[in-house]
């Protein structure tokens, strides 16, 4: 048997009756990382001997008969969660010997069920990048054609699923993050509502747009993961009390009754938008139909400030991210330039050495955009064009139960291909984005692949804390398409 | 605005990130098309104000734990280069 083609939900299957043992399945992960990540490169770190001793304690468990559902699994962390005494860097330069003193509140849920950690994902430098092209370290390269770019920010725990490396990841979604890299990846990622997951402990970029969740296989593992992941923190005051289900239970409801009865909604403004490859637009359709053969209602419906959320969302994020980043400071973690003489000095050569190009550049926006006599022409409207854009998705749902898109207007593009020009990068965001300033859950699904062999995955988005009609409509759509369980070849 | 954000960036840099930055100055300029009269603008997606808990005595975890990544240290404070000349 090839222990790493297991999906979260067969290795616990296969725990559970003891057939397999953690070590046993842990080391075929390692294994596999050993033998490609060379080329991959979708891990800053991996600790073999701490995953092994991981995995020999979850199987001790496991023997007593105290196993709970991750207990024995190996699981990619992007390396923007704070793990305690495991160094943590966010692919920066400025963080690059910081071991944190405590665990997010994500980590600690794993650690109790005595998951097995297996590593620390590569990603775009603090979150910032559709590419993973900015991590201070190395670029990662996507499994299915190494050429190309895995998508980002989350590239690293997207390439890991997709070149079997794990059996799941944690990514994190600010603008895309979880949904793009898992689309050119070819395998299912999962932005929850905003607040469903705690972000104790996970290093800020934009606060009121970042949120936690899966990159997993298929939709089964990805509903599992947000069981345990999901939740109210006391320790994070954005953390939503909302109750959380058992989103397994979307898939026993779609065995139950398919789709019938599901509206879901096309924006039409999407159809006029420039620069959407035919592929993706002729996968988009066909991705529809198959919706439409089981049972749902596929429906016009307008969101009507389509073309402002580009610019809206980079007025705000770099915002939030310039607050956010002044900690980097030098002063109580991280590097500090050693030469400088006075404090500010200090700062600054501390920021730029530390810090890479892209985060300048996303600082000094947000610092302008904050800044006396331009607040109100930037940040002031931009917040208000927001508060237009999360009107117009309440006004959707109102008409449909899920909202259907591409996740990215082309397949994963050539490393090296759009470093130079930041702004066609940011367009390239254009579906993902609204999901995040409107706080609503959103799932990738793999659609299709390329004549070039590059997947191509579509969105679904639904109203806040729905993620269950995600699951559902996810499941089904993926046991139509089949798509799931393809392996690149490494 | 470099200046601002402290940051210490070099002319060469400097060239390079206006053309950048003012090609997306002008791209994000579009905002100023829409029409925003009168709405409230929305600083967050979450629907919470005034998160409150219970004000419990909790340990610290300490100088040792607080200070252990501290790129200069002396005892329990950190060590910061001149601030008055």
């Amino acid at each position: 048997m090839n222990l790493h083609t297991l999906t979260i939900a067969q290795a616990q299957d296969l725990l559970a009756k003891k057939e397999i043992s953690s070590v046993e399945l842990t080391r075929a992960f390692l294994d596999r990382i050993d033998k490609y990540d060379n080329t991959i490169s979708a891990f800053i770190t991996v600790d073999p001997e701490l995953a092994l001793a991981q995995a020999e304690e979850a199987d001790q468990i496991i023997a007593k008969g105290e196993n709970r559902p991750f207990t024995g699994i190996p699981v990619a962390l992007k390396d923007v969660l704070c793990t305690k005494g495991v160094k943590t860097t966010c692919a920066s330069k400025i963080l690059e010997n910081f071991v944190p003193q405590y665990d997010a509140t994500v980590v600690e849920k794993f650690k109790a069920q005595n998951a097995v950690l297996i590593g620390k994902a590569n990603m775009d430098e603090f979150a910032m990048g559709s590419s993973t092209e900015n991590s201070a370290f190395f670029p990662t390269r996507n499994p299915w054609n190494t050429d190309h770019v895995p998508g980002g920010s989350s590239g690293g725990s997207a390439a890991a699923v997709a070149a079997r490396f794990c059996a799941g990841a944690v990514g994190t979604d600010t603008g895309g993050s979880i949904r793009q890299p898992a689309s050119h990846c070819g395998v299912v990622g999962l932005k929850p509502t905003y607040g469903r997951v705690s972000r104790f402990g996970v290093v800020a970029y934009a606060s009121s747009l970042d949120q936690v969740g899966p990159i997993t296989r298929d939709v089964t593992d990805a509903a599992m993961m947000l069981n345990l992941m999901g939740g109210h923190d006391p320790k994070d005051s954005t953390s939503a009390p909302e109750q959380m289900s058992d989103f397994t239970q979307g898939i026993a409801m779609f065995k139950d009754k398919g789709l019938a009865g599901m509206t879901a909604g096309i924006p039409k403004e999407f159809s006029s938008l420039q620069g959407i490859d035919p592929q993706v637009s002729a996968m988009f359709e066909n991705a529809q139909k198959r919706l439409e053969g089981l049972g749902v209602t596929i429906k016009e419906i307008s969101l009507p400030h389509t073309n402002y959320v580009v610019a809206a969302y980079y007025i705000i994020a770099p915002c939030e991210a310039s607050a956010n980043l002044a900690r980097f400071d030098g002063v109580r973690y991280g590097v500090r330039d050693m030469d400088s003489d006075d404090l500010i000095e200090m700062y600054k050569k501390t920021k730029s050495k530390g810090f890479g190009l892209e985060v300048q550049r996303r600082i000094i926006i947000g610092t302008y955009s904050l800044s006396s006599g331009y607040y109100d022409a930037y940040y002031g409207r931009a917040s208000q064009v927001r508060a237009l854009i999360m009107d117009d998705f309440k006004r959707a749902f109102e008409e449909c139960d899920i909202i259907l898109s591409p996740v990215a207007p082309t397949p994963a593009f050539e490393i090296g291909e759009k470093v130079a020009d930041p702004l066609t990068m940011y367009l390239s965001d254009i579906f993902t984005l609204s999901c995040n300033l409107a706080g609503v859950p959103g799932i990738s699904v793999p659609a299709g692949v390329s004549s070039s062999g590059l997947p191509m995955g579509f969105q679904m988005m639904a109203p806040h804390f729905d993620e269950m009609s995600l699951i559902r409509a996810g499941y089904g759509f993926e046991q139509a398409v089949g798509l799931g369980g393809e392996l690149p070849e490494l | 605005m470099a200046h601002l954000a402290r940051l210490d960036v070099d002319d060469e840099l400097k060239e390079t990130l206006a053309g950048q930055l003012s090609n997306i100055l002008d791209y994000i300029d579009a905002l100023k098309d829409v029409d925003v009269e009168g709405v409230t603008p929305a600083s967050g997606a979450a629907f919470m104000n005034n998160v409150l808990r219970e004000d419990e005595q909790k340990l610290s975890p300490g100088p040792d734990v607080t200070l252990a990544n501290a790129p200069e240290r002396d005892q329990d404070f950190y060590v910061v280069p001149r601030v008055v000349k």
